[in-house]
This record gives structure tokens, C-alpha cells and sequence, in this order.
């Protein structure tokens, strides 16, 4: 049986890998339209501040360009994190992702921080519509990223245990695709909201 | 622990008991049989655990047909409530209940028959007809249909704990807000939609994935079948409209749990821009539930008028133009919110158009039939009852579109008409002309005709009874979600016409019911032995009836789009001797079980407010998956031998 499957010029995991990565472009695209409404709500709301502070008053571009670097960097390791992997290098794989969890966990540290001094001084979701739209867009975005610290922790255990395969190479190819994807959108969130609402 | 839960939830007045009864009775009753029969390890490892597409196919046909039933109890109450109603004292529901059941109505109609019947035919006819052996992602199939299970279970959890939505089927704010709607009814809506829309959603990406990538050789995007594409015009339109509603349920339960203000009346919110969220994703779901059903009807008439179909390419393009205009119309629900004339004029124009597209199809089906050797068998007859109830709602959409004549039929009964004339004529029509049409080659034998016709002519009849009187009622100025009337307005007998269609509607369900009994026992006489009981011309006929799991021993290649007619005609079906070769296919799994089930405890925790059950069961999905990612043998191959014994019994 086993000489069958070596003529058999379809291979399953290589179809399985074309599939997956373009399955996966599909479902990119759906969560660009769930931040695409949470993006639209927030053009809506964001002048209804109902008594309380506008965007002016509570954003502070110099701690945002911080997180902004943090997590542009950390897309930038996760690409040389994937470069190691089409060359099959196990340790510089989880090295270098090892470096992507430490940079996107700060960035969720920080962005945490930034919530909580808001809420302490009274400024929380409940305020105004304004408030509430900025931060579910922001928190939204924070809970991918944190979605995506998870799943990486369980990938640098599957690659740990089973090296560098087409599977593990798969399932990191995705990953890594919803990381580059995050990114994109916080650039969007950087631009939009916390740029347009200061200057 | 137990959050907003007391035994007060349990408190229902007599009618509702009685309905909570007969459903728990009746759940208790099959769980009895199937204990009696020793089927329980039999329906684990053939059912629950399956992956196989055609398995979940007819799994979401169960749910759908026992979930049609209770969407029509529903409508039978409201039609027998209307009847009589007319003043205060001649109700026997109360408006409370009433406007419970209309909301339940809805969402059962719209979400667990109509989406359920969109998923079951594509997941019995998409692999089969694209000459594919499964889905592009089994596991994610069985996940799907499981989160779509779970929040049917827990729609029927909310008939006998605590109490449903009575906002309507799409909970406009503020009056689903948390101030004026503090139960648990609204949350119980957000969270069944919530799980049955992220189910949706994945079986969306993994349908629009196995027709983009797993056709056949040669089979070319301009060679699909009918069904297919019409299929991929729902898929496309699942994947941009389902988010929106993920998202925009999402912000009303931050409204709700949180104490946000996206929607309120106060602190900024804004309860127009969920009315224009919801539409952005309602108005392409009308286009998700019928476009299957144009589908359907496509290959129905050509199989059944033994002609190619006429115009495919048309077809194609109409199927195209009805998925983009489908995403610039939804204004069109609320032309009296107030916009500007030209914002309206535009939503009109754009409303109107669709009717383009729709038209053309409806004359390439005639041309179809037009000098072809028309066979009327029972899905013959529900193609040219769709027809002409089809047109007839499509006719009154049209004349809705203008935004002055909707200014003053918005909101009557002459819309309930319309979107019934298209839903029943067009989505439910099509679910039983496709019923009847693939039924034999899931199952392996045919239904009973005689008894299809009477259920046909039973619908049909009781459907021009039921909603033909309901546009007169809205021009009379009848409106929507009207749980009594005054006698003076001389609506009554109108009323009553409509209630008797409800009756013959029934009849007509009750025929269906015996039909398939009749057919079960009497299945020795209408076997399907040569795997074509039709004549058919798509690629799911060239299997044998019920196909392998595997659907097709040898993948068969095609160059044109009626391909097996094609090979019929050319009479090369016959290999003397086929080379097998192994077959990749996936094990069974249960966790796409183990996750619906996590979700529905979770819908219900989070429902009353049981905090950390909650965040237990979201734990629990996690680990579910994870455990998946985790497995390390997830399919096998079938050996020659295997499939060689397969192919020769």
C-alpha cells in the first residue's frame, strides 16, 4: 500500500497546505469586516462625547507610538520566526517566536495600562458613545492579539514536541498570516483613531 | 453561581406549559426508542462523531423539519389569535405572549429552517456534484453543524426556562435595551443567534473553500452546475454579511451586560446605525436563504424538461449581479428613518434593479421548459408553484421599492405578504422541490408521489389563502405584530381566510409527514438501483444511490456542464476494468460535539448571568480545540481492496 501513496502525485498535506492558507485568507477577510463595522461605529460615535472628553483630551500619542513599535517589531520577528521555518530551523523558529510573544505580550501589558488609567479617572466604556465605541474597537483588536499570544504558546509546544513539519509549517503560516493581519489593522487604529483625535 | 436563575423561570401560564410538556414528553419519548433499539453507540459513531458531509447534510434536514414544525405552531397560534381578536376580551393570548411568539417565529423560521436548509442541501449536493469526496475542512463541517445544533437547543431551552425575546426577530434598540427590556428574553436572542451565526459563518468559509479548490479535473468555474455556483453566490455573500451581524449583536450585548452606549437613547447612542448594521447584514441573508433555492429550481427544470438549461451563461451572470446588489439595497427596510430623498431614491433604484437579474432567471427557467419533454413529477410541481408565487412577492417588492408608496405600506401586513410570497414560495418551495429531487440518491429510494402532490397542492392553496388576504389587510391599514383589532374595521373575515390557509398549510405538512412514512415502508417498490432515478445530467446522478462515503472510487473528469448527460450520451460511463487507488479520508471526531456542546451550556450560563460557568465552558471550547490541533493521526486511507469490495456490491 505504502508504494500507492508514493505514486500518488497528490499529495494530501501538500493539498491540505494550499487549501488551509487560502481557507485561511477567506476567514482574514471576514474578520476585515468585523473590524470594518467596529471601525464604522466608531466614525459614527466618536464626536458624541455627551459631556466628556473627546479623543483630544485622553489620547497620548507619544504611549501609543510606543505600543505601535512594539507591535510592529513584533511583526517583523515573526517574519524572520518564519523564515527559519520554510529552512526547517528548529530552535531559531521558537527563538524568534519566543521574541514575537514577549513584544505582543508588552503590547497587551501597555494597552491594559492605557485602559485602566482611563477607567480610574472616570473616563471608562460608560461615560459616552464615544467611549464605548473607542474602546471596543481598541479592546477588540487587544483580544485578537491576546487570542493570538495563546495560540502561539500552543504552537511553540507542537513544534517543540514534532519539529518543523508540513503540518506545524501549516498551522505557522496561518499564524503568522493573522499576526501580519493584526498589525495592518493597528495601523488603521493608530492612524484613525489615535492620530485623527489629537492633531 | 447561578446568576439571575430561580425557579420563577419555570413559572409559565397553561399554554406555554403545554407546549413546554409535549416538547419534553416528546424529547424523552425518542430518547426511550432509541434506548429500546440499543441505538445509542450506533448514532455516536455513525451521527454525532461523523464527518462525512452527507451524514451532517441530513442531520441539518432533521433539525430543519422539526424546527419548521415549531415555526409553523407558532404561526398557527398567531393566525388563530388574529381570527378572533377583536377586542381585548376575545384574545387567548396575552400580548406579552403574543409578541414571544412572533419573535420566536422569526428566528426559527429565518435561522433554523431556512439557514438549516441552505447548509443541509449544500453539504448532500456540493462534494457530489463537484465530483469531490468531502468538504475542504471536515472537522470545521461537524463544528459548524454542532454550533448550529447547540443554539437550537437552546431556542427550545427558552420555551420552558424563563422567557423569549418579545422585541421582534431582529430586537430593534432601545427597545431591546437594557432598560426597557431587563430579562433574560433578549439575552437568550443574542446569544442563540450569536453561536448559530459563528457556526455560519466557519460552514461559510468551508463550503466557499471545497468549491473554489476541490472541483474535478476540467470542471472549469463556467462548467459548474447550477446549484453550485448558486451556491458560491450565498457562500460570498455569508463571509461579508455574517460578521456584521457577529459584531453588531456583539455591541448590543456590551450595551446590555456592559452598560455601553452604543444604541441607547441617552449618552450618545445611536439606535438608527443598529437598524442600518442589522439590515447590512438582514437584507443579504434574504439573498442567502433564496439563492440556493434559484439553484435548486435550476436543476430541477432541466432535468425534469430534459433539456440543457437554457441561457447558462445568463444564469451565471445573474447570479453575480444578484450577489452584489444584494449588499447595496438594505436601506430599502427603512426608507421612514428619515434620510435624505436622494439617499432614498438611491436604495430604490438599486431595489428595483435587482429585479433584473431575478427576471432573467425566471425566463431562462420557462425557455427551459419551452418545447422540452416536461415531466411533472413532485418537483416539477413545486417549481411552477414558485413561479407564480415568487413572482407574485416579487411583483410587490418591486412596488415597495418606491420609497413614497413604502411611506405608506411600511410596517402593515402587505409586507408580512410580501416577504412570505418569496420566503414560502421561494426558499421553502425550493427546500421541497430539492427534497424530493435528491432525495433518492441520499437515501437510496424515492417518496411516494401521490401523497408529494397533495402536500403540494395543499401548500399552495393554503398559501394563497393565508397571505393573499394579508395584502388586502395591509392596504386596509393593517399592521404588523397586531395581537388584537377593533370589529369596526371589518378586518375579521379577512382574518379568518388567512387562518383557514394556516389550516390547509398544516394538512399540507401532515401529508409530508405520511409521505415519508408511506415511502419508508413501501421502499422495496421505489428502490433506486441504477443511482439515476431521474435521467439526470450533474455528476451527483453518475454515483451509485446512497453513495459510498467516499462518493466517487475513481474522480471523474469533465468538459462541460450537464457532464454526466454528456457521458450518457456518448454511452462511455463503462470502464471494463477500473484501476482503484487508496482513498484519504478523514476519521470520525467528536470534539466538533464536545464544542457545540460547550457552547450551549455557555449560551445559557451567560444568559442568566452565570458568570463563571461561563468562562468555564469558554475554556472548555479552547481545550476542545486545542486537543484537536493536537491529534496526530486525523485520517487514513482506504485501501484498494476495500473500495473494490465497495464498488462491486
Amino acid at each position: 500500500m505504502t508504494e500507492n501513496i508514493a505514486v500518488h502525485h497528490h499529495d494530501p498535506d501538500q493539498e491540505a497546505y494550499t487549501k488551509n492558507v487560502f481557507g485561511f485568507w477567506v476567514y482574514l477577510m471576514t474578520d476585515c469586516v468585523l473590524f470594518g463595522v467596529l471601525f464604522a461605529t466608531y466614525a459614527v460615535l466618536h464626536n458624541n462625547t455627551f459631556g466628556g472628553p473627546s479623543g483630544k483630551d485622553i489620547f497620548d500619542p507619544l504611549f501609543v507610538l510606543k505600543e505601535t513599535l512594539i507591535l510592529l517589531t513584533s511583526s517583523f520577528t515573526c517574519g524572520l520566526a518564519m523564515i527559519a521555518a520554510y529552512r526547517s530551523e528548529k530552535k531559531k523558529v521558537i527563538g524568534w517566536f519566543c521574541v514575537t510573544f514577549l513584544l505582543g505580550l508588552s503590547f497587551v501589558v501597555l494597552e491594559v495600562t492605557e485602559f485602566a488609567g482611563l477607567v480610574r479617572e472616570g473616563n471608562g466604556p460608560q461615560r459616552s458613545a464615544f467611549l464605548s465605541s473607542y474602546f471596543t474597537l481598541v479592546a477588540t483588536h487587544g483580544m485578537h492579539i491576546s487570542m493570538g499570544l495563546l495560540w502561539m504558546a500552543v504552537f511553540m509546544a507542537q513544534v517543540f514536541r514534532k519539529g518543523i513539519t508540513l503540518v506545524t509549517a501549516r498551522r505557522l503560516t496561518c499564524l503568522s498570516m493573522f499576526w501580519h493581519f493584526l498589525d495592518v489593522v493597528w495601523i488603521f487604529i493608530f492612524t484613525l483613531v489615535y492620530l485623527m483625535g489629537v492633531y | 453561581m447561578f446568576g439571575n436563575l430561580t425557579f420563577n423561570a419555570l413559572k409559565h401560564d397553561t399554554l406555554q406549559n403545554a407546549a413546554g410538556y409535549s416538547m419534553i414528553f416528546g424529547g424523552l419519548l425518542i430518547a426511550a426508542l432509541i434506548t429500546y433499539h440499543k441505538k445509542w453507540i450506533y448514532l455516536w459513531k455513525e451521527w454525532i462523531t461523523s464527518l462525512d458531509p452527507k451524514r451532517i447534510g441530513v442531520m441539518y434536514i432533521v433539525v430543519a423539519l422539526v424546527m419548521l414544525i415549531k415555526g409553523v405552531s407558532d404561526a398557527i397560534l398567531m393566525r388563530a389569535q388574529q381570527s378572533i381578536a377583536i377586542s381585548d376580551a376575545a384574545s387567548f393570548l396575552t400580548s406579552d405572549h403574543y409578541q414571544q411568539i412572533f419573535t420566536a417565529h422569526g428566528t426559527t423560521m429565518i435561522f433554523f429552517v431556512g439557514m438549516a436548509v441552505v447548509f443541509g442541501m449544500m453539504n448532500l449536493v456540493i462534494p457530489l456534484q463537484i465530483g469531490a469526496r468531502d468538504v475542504a475542512y471536515p472537522f470545521l463541517n461537524s463544528v459548524g453543524f454542532w454550533l448550529f445544533a447547540a443554539a437550537g437547543v437552546l431556542l427550545l431551552v427558552s420555551l420552558v426556562v424563563g422567557n423569549f425575546n418579545a422585541t421582534g426577530w431582529l430586537g430593534y434598540p432601545p427597545l431591546s435595551g437594557i432598560e426597557y427590556n431587563p430579562g433574560e428574553g433578549v439575552d437568550y436572542w443574542i446569544w442563540i443567534l450569536q453561536i448559530a451565526g459563528v457556526g455560519s459563518l466557519i460552514s461559510g468559509i468551508n463550503f466557499i473553500v471545497t468549491i473554489l479548490r476541490m472541483r474535478c479535473p476540467g470542471m472549469t468555474l463556467m462548467k459548474m452546475p447550477l446549484f453550485t455556483w448558486c451556491a458560491l453566490g450565498t457562500l460570498v455573500l455569508i463571509i461579508f454579511a455574517f460578521p456584521i451581524l457577529t459584531a453588531t449583536l456583539a455591541l448590543l450585548s456590551l450595551d446590555r451586560y456592559l452598560g455601553m452606549h452604543f444604541f441607547t437613547a441617552s449618552f450618545g447612542g445611536n439606535a438608527m446605525m443598529y437598524v442600518n448594521l442589522i439590515w447590512a447584514w438582514g437584507h443579504p441573508e434574504v439573498y442567502i436563504l433564496v439563492l440556493p433555492a434559484f439553484g435548486i429550481f435550476s436543476e430541477v427544470v432541466a432535468t425534469f424538461s430534459e433539456k440543457r438549461l437554457f441561457g447558462y451563461a445568463s444564469m451565471v451572470w445573474a447570479i453575480i449581479a444578484i450577489t452584489i446588489l444584494s449588499f447595496i439595497v438594505w436601506l430599502h427596510h427603512f426608507f421612514t428613518m428619515g434620510a435624505e430623498p436622494n439617499v432614498n431614491v438611491f436604495f430604490g433604484i438599486m431595489t428595483m434593479l435587482i429585479a433584473i437579474p431575478t427576471g432573467v432567471k425566471i425566463f431562462n427557467w420557462l425557455f427551459t421548459m419551452y418545447r422540452g419533454r416536461i415531466h411533472f413529477t413532485t418537483p416539477m410541481l413545486w417549481f411552477l408553484g414558485f413561479i407564480a408565487t415568487f413572482s407574485i412577492g416579487g411583483m410587490t417588492g418591486v412596488l415597495m421599492s418606491i420609497p413614497p408608496a413604502d411611506f405608506q405600506i411600511h410596517n402593515s401586513l402587505f409586507l408580512v405578504a410580501h416577504f412570505h410570497s418569496v420566503i414560502i414560495g421561494g426558499v421553502l418551495f425550493g427546500f421541497f422541490a430539492g427534497y424530493a429531487y435528491w432525495f433518492p440518491k441520499i437515501v437510496g429510494f424515492k417518496l411516494n408521489e401521490r401523497l408529494g402532490r397533495y402536500a403540494f397542492w395543499c401548500w399552495l392553496v393554503g398559501f394563497l389563502l393565508a397571505f393573499l388576504p394579508l395584502y388586502i389587510l395591509g392596504l386596509m391599514g393593517a399592521t404588523r405584530r397586531l395581537d388584537h383589532y377593533d370589529a369596526s374595521t371589518g378586518w375579521q373575515p379577512l382574518f379568518i381566510i388567512a387562518a383557514v390557509g394556516v389550516v390547509l398549510v398544516t394538512c399540507g405538512i401532515g401529508f409530508q409527514i405520511l409521505q415519508l412514512i408511506v415511502s419508508i415502508k413501501e421502499r422495496k417498490q421505489n428502490m433506486d438501483t441504477t443511482g439515476d432515478p431521474w435521467n439526470g445530467r450533474t455528476l451527483e446522478w453518475s454515483t451509485t444511490s446512497p453513495p459510498p462515503f467516499y462518493n466517487f472510487a475513481i474522480i471523474p473528469e469533465v468538459r462541460d456542464h450537464d457532464p454526466f448527460w454528456t457521458m450518457k450520451q456518448e454511452k462511455k460511463s463503462q470502464v471494463a476494468k477500473p484501476h482503484y487507488e487508496p482513498i484519504h479520508m478523514p476519521k470520525s471526531s467528536p470534539i466538533g460535539f464536545f464544542v457545540g456542546l460547550f457552547s450551549l451550556f455557555f449560551g445559557f450560563a451567560i444568559t442568566w448571568q452565570m458568570m463563571e460557568i461561563s468562562i468555564v465552558c469558554v475554556i472548555g471550547v479552547i481545550v476542545s480545540l486545542v486537543i484537536r490541533i493536537s491529534e496526530n493521526e486525523t485520517d487514513y486511507y482506504v485501501p484498494v481492496l476495500e473500495v473494490e469490495a465497495i464498488e462491486k456490491s
